[in-house]
């Protein structure tokens, strides 16, 4: 057991080692790899976001991506009134007003959402936060003012003290010490009172509620936390990128969100990072040789999930055999 | 409070035109072990299941503790102290024995929405779940995953886990199901110890075990209760030897 604790934690520290710094050491010797490191490092949030629902509370949310498009334009519009005016209660370029704003609509969001999709299992949850997710899309996309379709262009970052977002190397480092932060709080709460709740009506509903837990009630409280995790995700995309749009939210992207999770191990902490860095590695590669990569890509990640079952980051467990997901999962 | 910690009146169930609970009532007395018997199919489990909140009667109430609790929820109805043990057993396979009593403890010590410290070095959960481990001779068996338990070793830890809950009334559902005779003998010995102590509805197959250990039987066929009396008064029941006990 300790033996694969430590490799476990060896693992971790390695991997955001060398996530924290190959993109610095690469942009000082003049490659510039920087800003598809910070996309990176947002989609690693957004995923360590759904790891928490889905790998450790087996709830598969298909419309995950709707709050890092939320947290997106909670950035983008605030940005575009501070700049054209109109709506004064939220026009302004704060950027802990833009970072909080992200957060708590992706909350809410999550909140309502939650509260009804919640209430149904398996297919029916998919198909239910899925049909929340395209709402939100069409949505935005009716909205003409902040583009429609086009999408948003943001003409002034957010606005923090000591840190500029237009530097490139700020905007790395803020959000990968976001990434530090999610990862921390997403390890304290699985191991907590919460998340051992959360575990066990994953894994067995009805014995939690024999013993008296109301698992719907964890469950809600989980969606809403990885719910505004993954809002803080899309306000750092959105200032990474200078631009926010609604395919942002498309189901491809909550898809995307699901491999990056089982590809890299659903229910271990460094695993959606892993499979983050894994997905965006072989999309540039792939997109270097071919316009058409989206084939081959989809084709390698099904085979990845296929034969790697438990993913990425549980190979290097210590006891050798790949587990099998333990048994009596019901979602 | 009165002597009568489970009241069951009137109770009626079907599954379409499965009669499985057929206009039920019975008594539970506070710390007597009351079993009930009954072949095959003859709605035993369906019985519980209405008691521990999984099921919804047709019509019908329960009272416990002089309180109606026909419409709480099954989790309300664990904190009020009815716990159960299912027939099949269900525990959280993935966890070790230790986090799965341990989870049982945690549930009685206010509520979960505690998000930062470590759950598995709290002691007063993981101390009193032990303890409950060690009383059924399980301590070695801790940090072992449930998934890797035998059969018999699971139904033990089925029952320490409702045991963790703290209970007034356990409603067990063939606890012996599947043990071998040595595993069922160390059964009725944890049983028996807790005879006095607590409320126990014991649904059981195994004649020897009941009549060892029920202060009362209740006879169930085809969802209607035929007899209800002492072991003795059972034994002797014409219409239960006809019924069920096949003339033995
Ligand atoms: N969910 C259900 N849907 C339809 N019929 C059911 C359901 N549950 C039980 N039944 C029927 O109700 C009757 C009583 O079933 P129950 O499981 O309560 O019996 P039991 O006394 O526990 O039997 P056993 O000794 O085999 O465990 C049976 O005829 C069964 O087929
Ligand atoms: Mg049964």
């Amino acid at each position: 057991m300790m033996v694969q604790f430590l490799k476990n934690r060896a693992l971790t520290f390695i991997v955001l080692g060398l996530l924290g710094t190959v993109p610095l050491l690469m942009f000082w010797s003049g490659s510039d790899y920087l800003s598809l490191a910070t996309k990176l490092v947002c989609l690693c949030i957004a995923a360590t976001s759904l790891n928490l629902i889905l790998g450790y509370g087996g709830m598969v949310s298909f419309g995950h991506a709707v709050f890092f498009g939320i947290g997106a334009y909670a950035v983008g519009i605030p940005a575009y009134h501070s700049v054209y005016g109109g709506m004064d209660l939220i026009a302004t370029s704060n950027g802990f007003f833009h970072i909080g704003f992200a957060i708590v609509l992706a909350a809410l969001f999550a909140l309502i959402t939650g509260a009804i999709s919640l209430r149904t299992k398996g297919i029916h949850f998919i198909m239910i936060t899925l049909a929340f997710s395209q709402m939100m899309f069409y949505f935005l996309l009716s909205l003409d003012t902040y583009g429609g379709d086009d999408g948003l262009t943001i003409d002034e970052r957010s606005q923090l003290p000591f840190i500029s977002l237009d530097n490139s190397v700020h905007m790395f480092l803020l959000s990968f010490g976001a990434l530090l932060i999610c990862l921390y709080m997403v390890h304290r709460i699985v191991n907590s009172r919460f998340g051992l709740v959360l575990q066990g009506a994953k894994d067995n509903e009805e014995r939690m509620a024999a013993i008296g837990y109301n698992t719907f009630a964890y469950r809600l409280t989980a969606y809403v936390i990885s719910g505004a995790m993954c809002g803080l995700a899309g306000a750092l995309f959105a200032n990474s990128e200078s631009f926010v749009f609604p395919e942002l939210i498309d189901w491809t992207r909550s898809g995307e969100l699901i491999f990056m999770v089982i590809l890299g191990g659903g229910g271990t902490i460094i695993g959606p990072v892993i499979g983050g860095i894994v997905f965006i590695v072989l999309e540039d590669v792939l997109s270097r040789f071919t316009i058409y990569w989206h084939l081959p890509f989809g084709i390698m990640l099904i085979l990845a999930v296929l034969l790697g079952r438990t993913g990425i980051a549980n190979w290097f467990k210590s006891d050798g055999a790949i587990k099998k997901p333990a048994e009596g999962n019901h979602e | 409070m009165s002597d009568v910690i489970l009241r069951i009146d009137h109770l009626v169930k079907s599954f379409g035109g499965v009669q499985a609970t057929d206009d039920v009532c019975l008594d539970v007395q506070r710390n007597e072990t009351h079993a009930i018997i009954g072949p095959n199919g003859a709605g035993k489990t369906t019985l519980i299941s209405q008691l521990s909140g999984g099921l919804k009667p047709d019509s019908g109430s329960i009272i416990f503790n002089d309180q109606d609790i026909t419409n709480l929820p099954v989790q309300k109805r664990c904190r009020l102290g009815l716990a159960r043990s299912f027939q099949i057993t269900s525990l959280v396979m993935s966890m070790t024995v230790l986090d799965n009593v341990a989870l049982a403890v945690q549930a009685q010590d206010g509520h979960s929405f505690r998000f930062w410290k470590p759950a598995r070095s709290i002691s007063k959960l993981r101390g009193p779940a032990m303890d409950i481990l060690a009383d059924a001779n399980l301590q070695k068996k801790a940090d072992t995953v449930v998934s890797a338990l035998s059969h018999g070793e699971r139904r033990q830890i089925e029952i320490a886990v409702a045991l963790a809950t703290n209970p007034q009334l356990m409603l067990l559902d063939e606890p012996m199901a599947g043990m071998g005779p040595s595993e069922s003998a160390s059964m009725v010995e944890m049983l028996k110890s807790l005879n006095g102590t607590k409320s126990i509805l014991l649904i059981e197959h195994d004649m020897d075990a009941v009549f060892t250990l029920a202060d009362r039987i209740s006879v169930l066929v085809y969802g209607r209760i035929i007899a209800t009396g002492s072991p003795q008064d059972i034994r002797e029941n014409q219409n239960v030897r006809r019924a069920y006990l096949g003339e033995t």
